[in-house]
C-alpha cells in the first residue's frame, strides 16, 4: 500500500447546543495518499468545512471532536496538547480559507504576515525569513515581490490576496494543505489561475491537498479522489474518473444532474427535491431517504453501510448493488 | 508559472491610515479639529516654556499689587497674595496637561489589556474582568475619585492613581466589544491555522486593529480627566498647595468674584478651551478613522 499523508478514522464531531447535539461530522473516514489531491464535495452545511476544521483542530465552541482518530504520518493529532498542535499548524498542516478579503490582517503588511509563519516555525533571522518570503512570493506568481512585501491587504486584488494566503500556507512546505473553497470568492479567470497554481505546488513541493468545494467542475479538474458528503456522512467515495463516469449514489447523481452544461440545451436546471435534513433531528435510516427517488423500506429502517461496489468505489446506499 | 497574470496591477499607493493621510483628510474635512490642534499646541508650548515666558515664579508674592486687576505688570491680574495670574496659568497648564495625559495613558493601557484578554479568552476570565468593570462603573466616578484622594492625601501621583482607577473600566468595555468582533474575523482564524499562539494573536493581530478606536477614546478621555482634576482641585482635594492648578485657581478666585472676576474667569476659560479643543479633535479623528461614519 502506498504511504498516506493523512488518515482520518471514524471521526465524529458534534456541536453541543442548547437544543441538543448536532452531529456535524458523523463517522467519517478517509485517507489522503502522498502527493494526491482529494476533494470533498457536498452542499452547504453537509459537514465538509467541519471535517477540515476538525483536522486542524480549529473548532469553535461549542464544537468538539467526540471520537475518532486523525493521524498525519503516524502522529495522532487528537492526542496532542494545544501547544503541540500549534507547532503542527503551519508546519505540517496548513489551511487556506474561502474569503481572501478577510483572511489577512488589515493593519499588517502582507509580507510581515507571511514572515510570521517562518519565524514561528524556523530558527532563522528576520532577514533570512524575508528572503524566503520573497522567494515564495515569486513561486506563487506574485509579480514585484519586494514591492508587494510592503503592501497592506487592501492594496491588493482578491486573486493576489489568495496568492498571499497560499504563500503563507505553503512557505513551511507542509505535508498537507487544506483548501476550504479557495476559489469561491474569486472570478473564473482568477479561479483557473489559482487552481493551476495549487496543482503546480503539489508537483513541486509534494504537498497533499484536501480541496473542499461545492463546485464539481473544480473538483473534476483537480482531484485524484473525491468524497461526496451528505448530512455529516460520506455517501460515496471513488477515484475522480470513476465517480464522474459512474456515479452510483442517488445524491451524487442528483448533484451531477444539477450542473448546467452547454450540451443539455434545456431551459430548467435539474434540482434535487426537498432540503437538507435538520442535523438536530436526523432520520433514523438513510439521511437522504426523504429526498431519494430510489428509496425502499430498508432505507427508512437503518443507515446503510459504506460498501465497495467496484475496486476503490464505495457507496452508502441500500439500492446500489449490495448483492453484486 | 511563466504566464503573466492580468490581475497583477501596479501597486497602488493608498493614503488610508498613515499619519500623513489622516492629517491630510483631517485638514480637508474638519477645520475645527485643526484649530483645536493649534490651541492644544499653544497650551503645550506654554506649559513647556513657562519659566522663560514670564519673569515671575508661580509662588512669587508681590504684596503691593495684590488684587490689582489687569495691569502692565500683571496682564491677567494678581491674586490675593499678589501672585501673577498669567504665570500661575502657564504653570497650571503643566498640571492640567499632565493630569489629562498620564492617567489617561495608564487607564488606556490597563483597560486595553484587560479588555482584549476578557474579549478574547471569554468564559470565566471574561466574567471576572467585566463584573469588576461593572462594579467600577456603578460607582459615581467623581465620588470615587474624591474618596481615593481623601484617603491617599493630596499630591499629583495620587491624582494620577485616582483618575486611572476611575477610568479603566469604560476603556475595557469598549476594547472588549471591539475584540469580540475581531475574534471572529477570518484573519484571526487564519493566524491560528498557521500556529500563532494566543498571546501573539492578541498582541499582534487584535491590538493593532483596536488602535483607531483607542486613539479616539484617548482624545475623548483627556478632557474628562482634566475636568475631573479641576473639580477635585476646586474642592480642595487636588495637588499640594503652593503648586498652581486651574481648578485651585478658580476656587481661590471664588472669594473675590465681585471685585476681581478675572481670578476665576481666566482659569475657567483655559479649562473650557482645552477641554473643547480635545473634544473637537477627538470628534474629528473619529470621523476620519471610522469608515462607517464617513460621508453621511
Amino acid at each position: 500500500m502506498e504511504k498516506m499523508t493523512l488518515q482520518v478514522n471514524d471521526l465524529c464531531t458534534s456541536f453541543f447546543t442548547d437544543k441538543g447535539e448536532i452531529k456535524a461530522v458523523n463517522h467519517v473516514s478517509f485517507d489522503v495518499p502522498k502527493r494526491s489531491i482529494i476533494g470533498i464535495v457536498g452542499e452547504s452545511g453537509c459537514g465538509k468545512s467541519m471535517t477540515a476544521r476538525s483536522v486542524m483542530r480549529l473548532l469553535k465552541y461549542p464544537g468538539k471532536i467526540v471520537s475518532g482518530s486523525i493521524a498525519i504520518e503516524d502522529k495522532e493529532l487528537t492526542a496532542l496538547t494545544e501547544a503541540e498542535m500549534s507547532n503542527v499548524r503551519g508546519e505540517e498542516i496548513s489551511m487556506i480559507f474561502q474569503e481572501p478579503m478577510t483572511s489577512l490582517n488589515p493593519v499588517m503588511k502582507v509580507g510581515k504576515q507571511v514572515q510570521e509563519v517562518v519565524l514561528l516555525h524556523r530558527k532563522v533571522t528576520k532577514q533570512e525569513a524575508k528572503k524566503e518570503v520573497i522567494r515564495i512570493f515569486e513561486k506563487v506568481g506574485i509579480s514585484e515581490p519586494e514591492k508587494r512585501y510592503e503592501c497592506y491587504p487592501h492594496e491588493l486584488s482578491g486573486g493576489l490576496r489568495q496568492r498571499v494566503m497560499i504563500a503563507m500556507a505553503m512557505i513551511c512546505r507542509p505535508k498537507l494543505l487544506i483548501a476550504d473553497e479557495p476559489t469561491t470568492a474569486l472570478d473564473v479567470t482568477v479561479e483557473a489561475q489559482i487552481l493551476e497554481l495549487m496543482k503546480n505546488l503539489r508537483d513541486e513541493i509534494g504537498t497533499s491537498i484536501i480541496l473542499i468545494s461545492h463546485n464539481l467542475g473544480v473538483v473534476a479538474e483537480l482531484c485524484d479522489y473525491v468524497h461526496v458528503m451528505y448530512a455529516g456522512r460520506i455517501v460515496e467515495q471513488a477515484e475522480t474518473f470513476e465517480l464522474f463516469d459512474n456515479p452510483k449514489h442517488p445524491y451524487t447523481i442528483g448533484l451531477m444532474n444539477a450542473v448546467d452544461s452547454l450540451e443539455k440545451k434545456q431551459g430548467v436546471l435539474d434540482t434535487i427535491p426537498g432540503t437538507v435534513p435538520n442535523l438536530l433531528d436526523l432520520p433514523e435510516g438513510c439521511s437522504f431517504e426523504p429526498r431519494c427517488g430510489k428509496r425502499c423500506e430498508k432505507c427508512v429502517e437503518c443507515v446503510p453501510e459504506l460498501h465497495e461496489i467496484a475496486p476503490g468505489h464505495l457507496v452508502r446506499c441500500h439500492a446500489c448493488g449490495q448483492e453484486v | 508559472m511563466e504566464k503573466k497574470n492580468i490581475m497583477d496591477a501596479p501597486v497602488l499607493y493608498d493614503e488610508q491610515n498613515t499619519f500623513r493621510g489622516v492629517m491630510k483628510r483631517l485638514f480637508r474635512e474638519n477645520k475645527l479639529a485643526i484649530l483645536s490642534l493649534v490651541i492644544i499646541a499653544i497650551f503645550v508650548i506654554g506649559a513647556v516654556f513657562a519659566p522663560w515666558l514670564t519673569p515671575y515664579g508661580y509662588e512669587d508674592i508681590d504684596p503691593i499689587n495684590r488684587l490689582s486687576g489687569l495691569s502692565k505688570e500683571h496682564p491677567l491680574g494678581a491674586d490675593e497674595l499678589g501672585r501673577d495670574v498669567l504665570t500661575r496659568l502657564l504653570y497650571g497648564s503643566r498640571i492640567s496637561l499632565l493630569v489629562g495625559i498620564v492617567p489617561t495613558i495608564i487607564s488606556m493601557l490597563a483597560g486595553a489589556v484587560l479588555g482584549i484578554v476578557a474579549g478574547y479568552m471569554g468564559g470565566r476570565v471574561d466574567s471576572v474582568i467585566m463584573r469588576l468593570a461593572d462594579i467600577m462603573l456603578a460607582f459615581p466616578s467623581m465620588l470615587l475619585a474624591m474618596v481615593i484622594m481623601y484617603t491617599l492625601g493630596d499630591g499629583i501621583i495620587n491624582i494620577f492613581l485616582a483618575l486611572a482607577l476611575v477610568n479603566w473600566a469604560s476603556v475595557a468595555r469598549i476594547v472588549r466589544a471591539e475584540t469580540l468582533k475581531l475574534r471572529e474575523a477570518e484573519f484571526v482564524e487564519a493566524a491560528r491555522s498557521i500556529g500563532v499562539s494566543n498571546f501573539k494573536i492578541m498582541w499582534r493581530h487584535i491590538m493593532p486593529n483596536c488602535i483607531p478606536s483607542m486613539i479616539v477614546l484617548f482624545t475623548l478621555n483627556i478632557p474628562s480627566a482634566i475636568l475631573s482634576e479641576s473639580s477635585l482641585s476646586f474642592l480642595g482635594l487636588g495637588i499640594e498647595k503652593p503648586m498652581a492648578s486651574w481648578g485651585m485657581m478658580v476656587n481661590i478666585g471664588r472669594q473675590y468674584l465681585y471685585n476681581n472676576p478675572e481670578l476665576s474667569l481666566v482659569p475657567s476659560i483655559a479649562i473650557m478651551l482645552i477641554v473643547l479643543a480635545f473634544n473637537f479633535l477627538g470628534d474629528g479623528l473619529r470621523d476620519v478613522l471610522d469608515p462607517h461614519l464617513k460621508k453621511q
